[in-house]
């Protein structure tokens, strides 16, 4: 799979408060909760980001609260992938569990810019900045996350160990 | 060579009962499986997308609504309706109806729903709050949650071990909440990263219970994974009364391996402040500039237990003081039993005589939920346990994380203060 965005850059400990509100806890839908994403840091990026656009963050990236609403939001709004130096533990499951693609790389991560246009090739795990023409490596995933990324997220991914056959 | 309390803990729930060590992926089975009234919506949602009829274990499946309990608005309420629907569908043992529970960290050990030694996943980040206990247990998102729902199962990876140590007389007025506090800002809001953490040390073993729920609750604020009281005679004599079963009491080694130690010497340690926007922006109270305050908030999982609203009591029992009429003053007690007690002690119309509005118990202001929601540049001091931008109310609202005697004490003078200065 290989995604082509523009960046949203973000400092570190972005946290899943500032991500998605607890004000707006009272729904699931990943569109009403992309309408909110990250307003309290930054009010342009829910009515400017673009489907395919990539997020970049520092360190601790999605730290705080368990609220899997913070990477629904994320994914609502169309962002591709998340890149940051590093994620915290909850929200990196989370992320993984529902589809959005998320890749470590200190480096990919600390030389973007907003704006750069990054293609993210998650087979392989390269990030390339257009703007420099670096292509960085990103960490590779442990066994059972990948089995998870390569299901399709967790529910196909339980669908599968529990044998269990969706039809229609 | 020697193992932790996570490395043993983990062990004991793998599959095959395998030795493991720090880096291993491990398929462990759940003994408690916990999810509120925000991350059992979505929960509940994914376990049927899984196509699973039946939960594995109805008897320890635990949906708690806690954040915007007594629902807040109809949407709320409609989520807190889902889990309800799901409690009865699925036979589910233990029901947390309001006006009978409160907040889950606090009911589920009140009620000795979690024990020593177990493995509990939990859709709240504070789920670390049982390691107090002596159990693993940690946060996860809803989709990792209805895993665990519907096998009795998750994956974990075998987390590197922090050993904090704490000894030392500290000064008047410090308590768990400010040993945890202090360990955050040395340690960062990533210090702990994907680890676990031990707390350990003469200090430690003379904390109450209460006190060691506090630290333990605030483990996330570091970044961990899980963090440990070890088991002791105070938590046996917590546990005894309690426990709705069996339970098996872990303790790490002592040729353990430690990716670090941390050493605290608490001797005339000061009560800590986190100011904003972040839990690891600590300083003594002394330093800190004694802004007016908007508002008070004693309550939550850090700080909601009958032995937080003690020091409350005490102080204005001791001072015969009320509080600042410039001040809301939100006192919520963290469970129904809380609230009881509190009662029983003649405190509830102590802390309404002096000027509090006291609640049934919730989550509410913790996160800005409902209950106290902060305006813009409101100036809040919280018992809770995060002050990120946003997290009680408007973005520019400031809020100060501190004990329930700092609280209770800027209550009364308006404004941060110690409660010598009364």
């Amino acid at each position: 799979m290989k995604f082509e965005g523009r960046v949203w850059k973000y400092g570190d400990n972005i946290d899943t408060d500032v991500i998605i509100p607890a004000r707006y806890l009272v729904t699931t839908d990943p569109k009403t909760l992309a309408a909110h994403c990250m307003e309290d840091l930054d009010m342009a990026f829910a009515q400017k980001v673009l489907p395919g656009d990539v997020m970049v963050g520092g360190r601790n990236f999605g730290c705080g609260s368990s609220r899997e609403h913070a990477p629904i939001s994320i994914k609502g709004a169309g962002v591709s992938c998340i890149i940051a130096e590093s994620f915290a533990r909850i929200f990196f499951r989370n992320a993984i569990n529902i589809g959005l693609p998320i890749l470590e790389s200190p480096e990919a991560a600390q030389e973007a810019e907003k704006d750069d246009v990054l293609t993210v090739d998650l087979a392989v795990g390269t990030i390339t900045n257009h703007r420099t023409g670096k292509t960085y490596q990103a960490s590779p995933y442990p066994p059972v996350v990948l089995g998870i990324i390569q299901a399709g997220g967790l529910i196909p991914y339980a669908r599968n160990i529990l044998g269990i056959q969706i039809t229609g | 060579m020697g193992k932790t309390l996570a490395e043993k803990i983990i062990a004991a729930h793998s599959e095959d009962k395998r030795e493991v060590s720090a880096g291993d992926l491990v398929t462990v089975k759940t003994d408690v499986v916990m999810a509120n009234d925000i991350t059992a919506p979505i929960a509940i949602e994914s376990f049927q997308a899984m196509g699973v009829d039946r939960v594995f274990d109805p008897d320890n499946l635990m949906l708690v609504p806690s954040h915007f309990a007594p629902n807040k608005d109809i949407k709320s309420a409609e989520q807190t309706r889902t889990l309800t629907i799901f409690a009865e569908d699925q036979h589910l043992k233990n029901r947390f109806q309001v006006g009978r529970a409160g907040i889950e960290h606090v009911v589920l050990p009140e009620r000795g729903l979690v024990l020593p030694g177990d493995l509990v996943v939990g859709g709240d980040s504070h789920t670390c709050t049982y390691g107090a206990l002596g159990a693993l247990a940690t946060g996860m998102g809803s989709t990792d949650i209805a895993f665990a729902m519907a096998t009795g199962k998750t994956w974990l990876k075998v987390p590197d071990t922090m050993k904090f140590v704490y000894h030392g007389q500290p000064q008047n007025y410090v308590y768990g909440k400010d040993l945890i506090l202090r360990t955050i800002g040395e340690i960062t809001v990533d210090g702990a990263l994907y680890r676990s953490m031990e707390f350990t040390g003469p200090a430690i073993s003379g904390l109450s219970m209460s006190e060691r729920l506090t630290m333990a609750n605030m483990v996330i604020e570091a970044g961990g994974k899980c963090g440990f009281i070890p088991f002791d005679e105070v938590t046996q004599a917590y546990v005894e009364p309690r426990a709705t079963r069996p339970y098996t009491p872990y303790f790490a080694d002592d040729d353990a391996t430690y990716i670090s130690v941390h050493d605290f010497d608490l001797a005339g340690m000061e009560p800590q402040v986190a100011c904003p926007y972040s839990p690891d922006n600590v300083h003594p109270i002394s330093q800190i500039k004694p802004e007016k305050v908007d508002q008070v908030f004693i309550g939550s999982c850090t700080n909601g237990r009958f032995e937080d609203l003690a020091i409350v009591a005490e102080l204005l029992q001791k001072t015969g003081r009320e509080f600042d009429p410039n001040v809301r003053v939100m006192i919520i007690p963290g469970s129904q039993a809380v609230y009881l007690q509190a009662l029983r002690a003649g405190w509830i119309e102590l802390f309404t005589m002096a000027g509090g509005a006291v609640s049934v118990s919730t989550c509410g202001p913790c996160l800005g939920g409902h209950m106290g929601v902060l305006a813009g540049e409101e100036v809040c001091v919280s018992t809770s346990n995060r002050n990120f931008r946003g997290r009680m109310g408007h973005r520019d609202a400031r809020v100060f994380l501190a004990n329930p005697a700092i609280a209770a004490a800027s209550a009364i003078m308006g404004r941060l203060a110690h409660p010598d200065e009364l």
